[in-house]
């Protein structure tokens, strides 16, 4: 699915990842542990695509293609999608337009027709109702004056609509109660199949309770220290990530 | 100027003695004496009028009939409407259509009305726009001769809307550009209502001067939804003049959408005269190249009870430039009144630029008034955002841009001339209102 090799990138001349190493097979889950500062929020940025951060060394093959060559809107339509740990608000810009301008654009990209109106509103009604969203959110805009947990469900929902085959989920975990956290996970669930990889990054090992990793990294001063299954998150969990660090020094 | 005192006197010396001859005479020598203000004009800081000044313009006899229906085709609105069609300020009786016109209601050309009911004609005529209010208008009085008198009866509702439209035709032979003085004069009866529609399309190469004064009178509870929409070429003048007078329990609601133009500046006037009459204006400007557009308003509060509210959006790219200056006057026994003066300014490039200016004077002590002006650009993160969910980035800012003139974009309730200004603002956008029809 996709392959990180050797990553080295910066943010205004400072350098965060120094030789990040991960490749993710199809169907599997991931997710990446480690204290503040160790790079984890730029990574999901430069996998994304965002301004700013600048790519120094190393590679990342998407589907057998180059990542870095593709614009923000190409790796979307390709596939990969960000969570975001901070959705923004988009005053005037109403849900059920971003989701269909979004699953149209994707659909063309892939060469197939435009969805027609009704089986696009009846794909959406049906998401709504797992998600536990009310139907009057699609008339709303997009995230304005929502609450976290709002948010973050709106970012399943439309992970659940466009059905992208990378999700890259950046502390969906943050300002969630329990039940919000339970929903979250219960969408994040649903989608996992033997085609569809994910990439979790998170602080805590809560969310791993409710969306089980095949694989656990943790990562310091921009590199993957050490890998294992979810038992290794639950050691973090105990013991914090002093042991990992002395381990590896 | 002297261009201008040759055609004056050209235009009117050969019109027969009346009053209207010796008041665009006094209007003439109005223009002569104040001159295209400049700068040092507080009415006009923001707004050079050298460059119009220069110019030399003709005024049109004629026009090619078959340019004129071939704009009009591609370009006029086609609605369920009464039609009075100027091109370049002459009349077309071939594009107008006043017939069938219901009972107690007169809508006919000025021209027209001049001819057969001078007195009454005059009498509507500089009520309220005479030739002391603004240099422009002057001139305006100066050349009057065509335009249109709108007479709702007492309790009579326009059955159907009615649109002026304005062509400005382009001449391939560059002859000199021509100038247009029309002016509407409207008596809107007790209890009436009317749909008036302005439409101003210019030709791609249209260099013309349109000098354009709307006078009205809405008696008690009389109704106006007023539509202006106007679509000039890059390379043409326009300057614009609405003069309202409100009784009782009016409500005059204005629909602005300026979408260019070399130089556009509208001065919208209302007085609210009688308790309970309300004023509604939204406006956008969306403009880009180096066009400048101005909007001027002034709300009277001159009675206790009256409410204004006010929105307006400008949209600037390139090297754009924008003028919102809007002035609320209450007066000291106008208690209770209400004034909301709302302005948004978006800026799409680094070298645009917007003078924005909402001013209140209140001279009574129990009142509700609030105002506001921000500016801004694109959200950065919310594009980014669009953009990560695989929507283009063209459309991403259109549809960001669109959002941010929703406001008064969602104001127009004719489809046409909403499908219109959101494709002026945004692109062309899919399945918009297929979305919308599924609510």
């Amino acid at each position: 699915m996709i392959e990180i090799k050797d990553l080295h990138a910066q943010v205004e001349g400072n350098p965060i990842l120094k030789g990040l190493n991960l490749t993710i097979k199809s169907g599997e889950v991931h997710a990446i542990m480690g204290p503040n500062g160790a790079g984890k929020s730029t990574l999901s940025a430069v996998l994304a695509g965002r301004d700013n951060y600048e790519v120094t060394r190393g590679s990342v093959t998407f589907l057998g293609k180059n990542l870095f060559e593709m614009s923000v809107e190409e790796r979307a339509c390709a596939g990969l999608m960000l969570a975001f740990q901070y959705p923004v608000e988009i005053p005037g810009v109403k849900n059920v337009y971003l989701l269909k301008a979004a699953l149209n654009a994707q659909r063309k990209a892939r060469g197939e027709p435009e969805m027609e109106a009704p089986a696009f509103m009846k794909l959406v009604r049906e998401k709504l109702q797992f998600m536990k969203i009310d139907n009057s959110f699609l008339h709303r805009a997009v995230n304005e004056g929502f609450s976290g947990g709002e948010k973050k469900r709106n970012e399943i929902l439309q992970m659940l609509i466009l059905e992208p085959k990378l999700i890259l989920l950046d502390e969906i975990d943050s300002g969630l109660d329990i039940d919000a956290l339970k929903i979250v996970a219960e969408g994040v669930n649903s989608l996992r199949d033997a085609n569809r990889s994910f990439l979790m990054i998170t602080h805590y090992q809560r969310l791993l309770d409710y969306i089980e990793p095949d694989f656990v990294h943790v990562l310091s001063d921009g590199q993957i220290i050490k890998s294992g299954d979810k038992s290794l998150a639950l050691k973090l969990e105990e013991q914090g990530y002093d042991w990992v660090l002395e381990e590896t020094a | 100027m002297n261009a201008y005192v040759k055609t004056f006197t050209a235009f009117n010396g050969d019109a027969e003695s009346s009053w209207l001859k010796s008041q665009r005479i006094a209007a003439f020598a109005r223009f002569e004496h104040l001159g295209f203000p400049t700068p040092a004009v507080e009415q006009w800081k923001y707004t050079d009028t050298k460059a119009l000044a220069k110019q030399v313009f003709k005024l049109a006899e004629s026009y090619d009939e078959a340019a004129a229906q071939a704009l009009f085709a591609s370009k006029g609105l086609k609605l369920d409407a009464y039609y009075l069609v100027l091109v370049d300020g002459v009349l077309s009786p071939a594009l107008s259509n006043l017939e069938a016109m219901q009972e107690a209601v007169v809508i006919e050309p000025l021209s027209q009305a001049l001819a057969t009911e001078l007195e009454l004609t005059c009498g509507m005529m500089g009520r309220l726009a005479g030739i002391d209010v603004d240099v422009f208008t002057a001139l305006n009085f100066a050349f009057v001769s065509e335009g249109a008198v709108i007479r709702i009866g007492n309790h009579q509702k326009l059955n159907k809307p009615l649109v002026i439209t304005y062509l400005s035709t382009a001449n391939a032979a560059d002859e000199t550009a021509v100038m247009s003085h029309p002016r509407i004069l409207i008596a809107a009866g007790a209890n009436s209502e009317l749909q008036l529609i302005e439409h101003f399309i210019g030709a791609d190469d249209a260099k013309n001067f349109t000098n354009r004064v709307v006078e009205g009178i809405l008696e008690r509870n009389a109704k106006i939804e007023h539509t202006l929409l106007q679509q000039p070429s890059d390379k043409e003048w326009w300057v614009g003049r609405i003069q309202m007078e409100q009784k009782r329990d009016s409500r005059y609601t204005f629909h602005h959408m300026n979408l260019g133009g070399k130089l556009v500046r509208d001065d919208l006037v209302c007085d609210l005269n009688g308790k309970g009459a309300e004023a509604h204006f939204s406006g956008l400007l969306l403009g880009r190249n180096r066009q400048h557009l101005d909007i001027h308003t002034l709300v009277n509060h001159n009675a206790p009870l009256t409410h204004s509210y006010e929105t307006y959006k400008t949209i600037l790219n390139d090297r754009a430039r924008g003028v919102f200056n809007s002035l609320v006057v209450v007066k000291k026994d106008s208690q209770k009144i209400s004034a909301v003066q709302n302005n948004a300014n978006l800026l799409l490039s680094d070298q645009a630029e917007i003078d924005a200016k909402p001013e209140l004077i209140i001279f009574a002590d129990d009142v509700k008034c609030s105002h506001g002006a921000t500016t801004g650009q694109l959200d950065m993160d919310a594009l980014f955002y669009l953009m990560a969910r695989g929507v283009d980035e063209q459309q991403a800012r259109g549809l960001l841009t669109l959002a941010f003139a929703n406001e008064v974009v969602d104001t127009l309730l004719i489809p046409a001339i909403y499908n219109l200004v959101e494709t002026a603002v945004a692109g062309q956008l899919p399945h918009k209102i297929e979305l919308e029809l599924m609510q």
